[in-house]
């Protein structure tokens, strides 16, 4: 198979296995809560039940509003192009390395956000208020995390970094790796609107973040943001699977390669879900304003990281 | 760890439906085979209370427990009209509730069902005649089905959603 | 080359000219941009020839001010990328300012807004040029001078009056930080900067200290690094539009120019204090400066505050350089100098973009005031893209050229983090740390002032009669929006070049770092590579298949529109918004400590019982701490002490003559001692 096959083909097995992602977490959380649940695949019913639903836009909505859906699903699809998630060396790797997908997922919150104040809803605008607040302090841990990761694999592209850690493996389990996974793990949280920071399933519009921003879409406008969210997880399990634990990844474009590579990620990512519906289970929400003191603490952890790297290089 | 030793030690406690009352699910008009076929597997449900005394919300509430477990037919409750295909209605429409009510049936997409829950919602209950009271659900938004009951069981509100979904087969 | 020099002189003057010359119409409007139009397209085919062709530029004007040295003007490729900046951004500015200058429609300020634009665009011009210390600072003086009229334009405002002041003040304290730079540089000998570079060898190391900070000080005040930016959140919102855009885009740059020009190329760099004293006031200029934007709802001093930013940004960038540069990494230097000049363009091109967008709004509705604005999309369609632009851009989003620069930044501060001195190690990760805080609030910053203004629902009766401007004011902006998109996907080609420019100063032997792999920038030793151009087809290309994959697959039910859902609330009013203040609220929270907002809340109660509350009303301020601690006292300190002086101001001829008399008898006492001739 041609290398510049593998980025589409990237791209659609994330798009595949995104809203299976979030279906899994759902089901793992009713089984914790002592009840059958959805099957894990429900999320698929539902985008597909929602593209076929009629779209109910508000008449102080803008362009922006329509045009937001697409721009943030797009970025988020371009960021998995660049995320090794089958194979390394990935053929984008030239085109962007971590901070680029960083840089892409800040495009789509800030057209998200853009878009909550758009209909002019209080909701929207108190969404939009503390999804940037949180983007904006989870930012230093995120860049201090990449450095530490780029500093002991010697470059911040993303093929480099996973091929590293395969290349000698007790690298995994330096202490500025292990620091960096643990701050990076507190983002993902952050980013992805998940407990304890924002909880998906909410319904009082006062404790939330990301879903009082997309309050007002309907129909495939949702749909894509649904997605886009779910491929948002989805990107940032495969960076904590990938770039901390990359065994699996295929190193030829061989089938059976890729097979293995395929089986791998959905294990490392049940693992994750896993683990982040036990941590759902078990935290309640905190307070808004306890999450900047969460977030610190996470920071705090990345700057350990870059530290031990830096002295234990 | 003393959470997730009770969480073993509990198990898996949802109940499977039962068959319900016939008598109590009232299937007003046909839906149309195409909402059917779209709401089958996967339903937002967006629960509006137009002024009910909340018995009805505490039965709906149990909707989403463990025993009975909506979630498992593919029902979600939703945050908001723009991502529900059902409209869940209790009580007497009020006269302050009537516009809310209205507005909220106008916000969702199409196609859209209703599902009025409660003595309340199909005769006006134990308010009938009242100075607050508007009139009755179905003189406000059109209605698909309605579960009799005050309160109904939850089991009887599930029903009467699975009854709008497949129109006859109770 | 000669011939583009007197064009770029004789259009600014003709412009100046023609502004006096044709009263207050739009003859007079129009010929005076169309000057500075000519002047500034003079300006960048001379900076072109020199950046692009390579070519050499230089001319002694002895005659000008002769008895005491002479002017001298050189262009070498550090003054072109700056001179091309400063008419990059004039061009579309003046073409703007034709349509703007409507305001003033039969009034004597739109001949003084036509002439002193061009006298401050002409100096502007030649502070890169300047070749001397006489030249150079004469045409900074000059650069001030017409700048502080030119702020001064609505003087029948109190608040344009104080800023004037403040900003008048603050340019004469560089000037005078400036001129005891230059005089103790020429200690080692007089003449043109080849001159000074030389005996710049010969000085002893606490005069190059001495130097460098007094021109730290005097550059940093032009530029607006904290804590000596004071006068831009004044001065800025109080100029014209066109002329704000200027300012924010040219003349704080000139601030960085000259910090450039006297540590790196005339003192030849110098000890790592230099660079890491730089490094640490840019990173702290950057997060107060961005801080300080949030908390603003006027959307000229918010952007005034970014522009303290992003200068702090270039100034990590300057500093980096300068500490790589003595710690022996050079490839290190090059990338980080690379970085601050690639923004300083970036910045100069989106930053006037912005301002330009702003004075567009202000001239729409007559306000400044995002909570009184709002729905401005709908009436004015133009201006609300290219500010999201704008936006996008100084927000660091790729694929514009703001994401570009910030990504040289932090790419060049790692290198830092394996120097030798485990201070400058850790002084690295806190700069990356404050970084990328920095650009995670720009954004939140920007969704504000995009979303406020521009989205949801008219606040206010002028917001919602808002009406798109001119051609001319549009064309301005499109020509800088079309020009961010064109420095982001041509970053490959644009940085070697300003490698190649920055190298010899930091001591790189042989060619240059080129930075570049084919469409892709890459940083030395193959530690990191991206591509703009890629990153913008790639994103071009997803977006654009999910379009028509959904167009092709998803429900074929028309769009309806209704109306926002507010829990089936009867009616909406734009009370019900949310607001600037509201938007900016959780992070003044978070902050507070650096804030420290006073508020004050006053509860009027019903006369018959506190249980019944008639009215309550919330006040809150920010006043920035160094005003406050900093500012406020020097300021008390110097009238106390004038106030003293006062006293030998007694009105009395008598006492006059008297001082007179003593200080004659003093000089003439001074010479008999001293044995002077």
């Amino acid at each position: 198979m041609s290398p510049w096959l593998l980025g589409p083909v990237q791209a659609a097995l994330a798009l595949l296995l995104a809203p299976g992602l979030v279906g899994a977490i759902r089901w793992m959380k009713a089984r914790l809560q002592n009840r059958s649940g959805a099957p894990p695949w429900q999320p698929y019913l539902e985008l597909r039940k929602l593209f076929a639903k009629e779209v109910v836009v508000s008449n102080n909505a803008s362009w922006l509003f329509r045009a937001a859906p697409f721009i943030v699903f797009g970025s988020t699809v371009a960021v998995t192009l660049l995320v090794p998630l089958l194979a390394v060396p990935l053929p984008f790797d030239g085109a962007g390395d971590l901070l680029v997908v960083v840089y892409l997922l800040l495009l789509g919150t800030f057209f998200l956000a853009l878009a909550g104040l758009d209909p002019g809803s209080p909701f929207g605008g108190m969404g939009a208020s503390r999804e940037m607040t949180v983007a904006a302090l989870a930012e230093p841990t995120m860049a201090l995390a990449i450095f530490a990761l780029a500093w002991s694999a010697g470059s911040t592209n993303l093929g480099h970094i996973a091929a590293r850690v395969l290349a000698t493996p007790t690298e995994a389990l330096a202490p500025g790796h292990v620091l960096a996974f643990a701050a990076i793990f507190v983002v993902t949280l952050a980013e992805t609107g998940r407990l304890p920071v924002d909880n998906p399933a909410t319904h009082l519009e006062l404790t939330m973040i990301h879903e009082a921003m997309v309050l007002e879409y309907s129909g495939r406008y949702l749909a894509l943001i649904e997605w886009a969210a779910a491929l948002k997880l989805l990107v940032f399990f495969t960076l904590l699977g990938n770039l901390f634990a990359p065994w699996g990844i295929a190193a030829a474009l061989t089938p059976g390669a890729l097979l293995w590579a395929v089986l791998t990620l959905v294990l490392k990512l049940l693992a994750l879900g896993g683990v982040v519906a036990l941590v759902e289970t078990h935290i309640a929400k905190l307070r808004l304003f306890r999450v900047p003191e969460l977030l610190s603490a996470s920071f705090i952890l990345a700057l350990l990281a870059v530290t031990a790297s830096f002295l234990l290089r | 760890m003393g959470l997730l030793s009770k969480i073993l030690r509990t198990g898996i406690v949802t109940e499977p439906l039962g068959a319900g009352d016939s008598e109590v699910v009232h299937l007003v008009r046909e839906v149309d085979a195409e909402a059917r076929r779209l709401f089958g597997r996967a339903l937002g449900i967006r629960e509006v209370d137009s002024g009910s005394c909340n018995g009805c919300e505490i039965e709906i509430t149990g909707l989403m427990s463990p025993v009975y477990d909506s979630e498992r037919f593919g029902f979600h409750f939703v945050a908001s009209p723009r991502h529900a295909d059902l409209l869940l209605v209790t009580g007497p429409v009020t006269r302050n509730m009537e516009v809310p009510l209205r507005k909220t049936y106008e916000a969702t997409p199409d196609p859209k069902l209703v599902v009025a829950v409660g003595d309340c919602a199909r005769t006006c209950g134990v308010f009938a005649g009242s100075y607050a009271v508007a009139g009755s659900v179905d003189s406000v938004i059109p209605v698909d089905v309605f579960v009799d009951g005050c309160p109904p069981e939850p089991t009887h509100i599930l029903r009467g959603i699975l009854t709008a979904l497949q129109s006859g087969r109770a | 080359m000669r011939a583009l020099f007197l064009l770029l002189i004789a259009g600014y003057a003709s412009g100046a000219a023609a502004a006096l010359a044709l009263g207050s119409g739009a003859l007079s409007r129009w010929a005076s941009a169309l000057g500075a139009i000519v002047g500034a397209s003079a300006g960048l085919a001379l900076a072109a020839g020199v950046c692009i062709r390579g070519a050499t530029f230089s001319l002694d004007a002895p005659g000008f001010f002769g008895p005491v040295g002479g002017m001298a003007f050189t262009l070498d490729s550090l003054g072109a990328v700056f001179l091309a900046l400063t008419s990059l951004v004039a061009a579309p500015s003046a073409l703007y300012g034709a349509g703007y200058a409507r305001l003033w429609e039969g009034r004597p300020a739109l001949r003084q807004v036509g002439f002193m634009l061009n006298v401050f665009l002409l100096t502007m011009s030649l502070v890169p040029l300047a070749d001397g210390t006489l030249t150079f600072l004469l045409v900074w003086e000059g650069m001030s001078l017409s700048s502080y009229f030119l702020v001064m334009t609505e003087s029948d405002q109190p608040e344009v009056v104080s800023a004037g002041q403040w900003y008048l003040a603050m340019t004469q304290i560089g000037l005078a930080c400036l001129l005891g730079s230059f005089l103790l540089l020429q200690s080692g000998g007089p003449g043109g900067f080849s001159a000074l570079r030389a005996a710049a060898l010969t000085l002893p190391p606490g005069t190059r200290d001495a130097v460098f900070a007094l021109a730290l000080i005097g550059f940093g005040s032009k530029a607006g690094l904290i804590p000596l930016h004071v006068w831009l959140p004044r001065a800025h919102p109080a100029a014209p539009s066109h002329v704000s855009a200027l300012m924010s885009g040219a003349m704080i740059k000139m601030g960085i120019y000259g910090l450039l020009r006297v540590s790196l190329d005339l003192l030849g760099g110098g000890p790592a204090w230099w660079g890491g004293l730089v490094l640490a006031l840019g990173a702290v200029s950057a997060l107060l400066g961005v801080l300080y934007a949030l908390m603003e709802h006027d959307l000229k001093s918010l952007l005034a505050y970014h522009s303290v930013e992003n200068i702090g940004l270039i100034t990590m960038g300057v500093g980096a350089g300068l500490l790589f540069g003595s710690l022996q990494m050079p490839a290190a230097a090059t990338l980080a100098l690379v970085a601050a000049l690639y923004h300083t363009v970036n910045h100069a091109v989106f930053k006037a973009l912005l301002f330009l967008g702003a004075g567009a709004v202000l001239h729409a509705t007559g306000m400044r005031d995002m909570n009184r604005l709002g729905g401005l999309i709908r009436g004015m369609p133009w201006t609300a893209a290219l500010f999201l632009v704008g936006s996008a851009a100084i927000s660091g989003l790729p694929p514009l050229n703001g994401f570009v620069s910030e990504w040289l930044l932090f790419q060049s501060l790692l290198p830092g983090i394996g120097a030798p001195s485990p201070l400058v190690a850790v002084l690295m990760v806190l700069s990356l740390g404050m970084l990328a805080l920095t650009a995670g609030l720009c954004a939140a910053c920007f969704v504000k002032a995009f979303g406020i203004t521009f989205l949801a629902i008219p606040r206010s009766p002028e917001a919602a009669a808002a009406h798109e401007v001119s051609w001319s004011m549009r064309a301005g902006m499109v020509v800088l929006a079309v020009a961010c998109l064109v420095l982001s996907i041509g970053a490959f080609e644009i940085v070697p070049r300003l490698s190649s420019f920055v190298a010899p100063l930091v001591g790189v032997a042989g060619p240059a770092p080129s930075f570049s792999v084919g469409l892709a920038l890459q940083t030395p030793g193959g530690f990191a590579r991206m591509s703009p151009a890629l990153v913008a087809a790639g994103l071009a290309l997803v977006v654009l298949t999910a379009w028509l994959a959904v167009k092709a697959f998803a429900s074929r039910r028309p769009v309806r529109v209704g109306e926002t859902w507010g829990c089936g609330r009867v009616v909406q009013t734009p009370r019900m918004e949310y607001t600037a203040t509201a938007f900016a609220e959780p992070l003044r929270r978070i902050f507070a400590a650096v804030y420290r907002p006073s508020e004050d809340v006053s509860i009027d109660f019903h006369p018959d019982s506190r249980y019944f509350v008639q009215s309550i009303s919330y006040h809150s301020a920010i006043v920035p701490w160094f005003e406050r601690y900093l500012y406020a006292p020097v300021i008390s300190r110097i009238r106390s002490w004038s106030e003293r002086v006062l006293a030998l101001q007694s009105g009395s001829a008598h006492a006059y003559l008297t001082y007179l008399v003593l200080a004659l008898v003093l000089l003439l006492g001074w010479l008999v001692v001293t044995g002077q001739p």
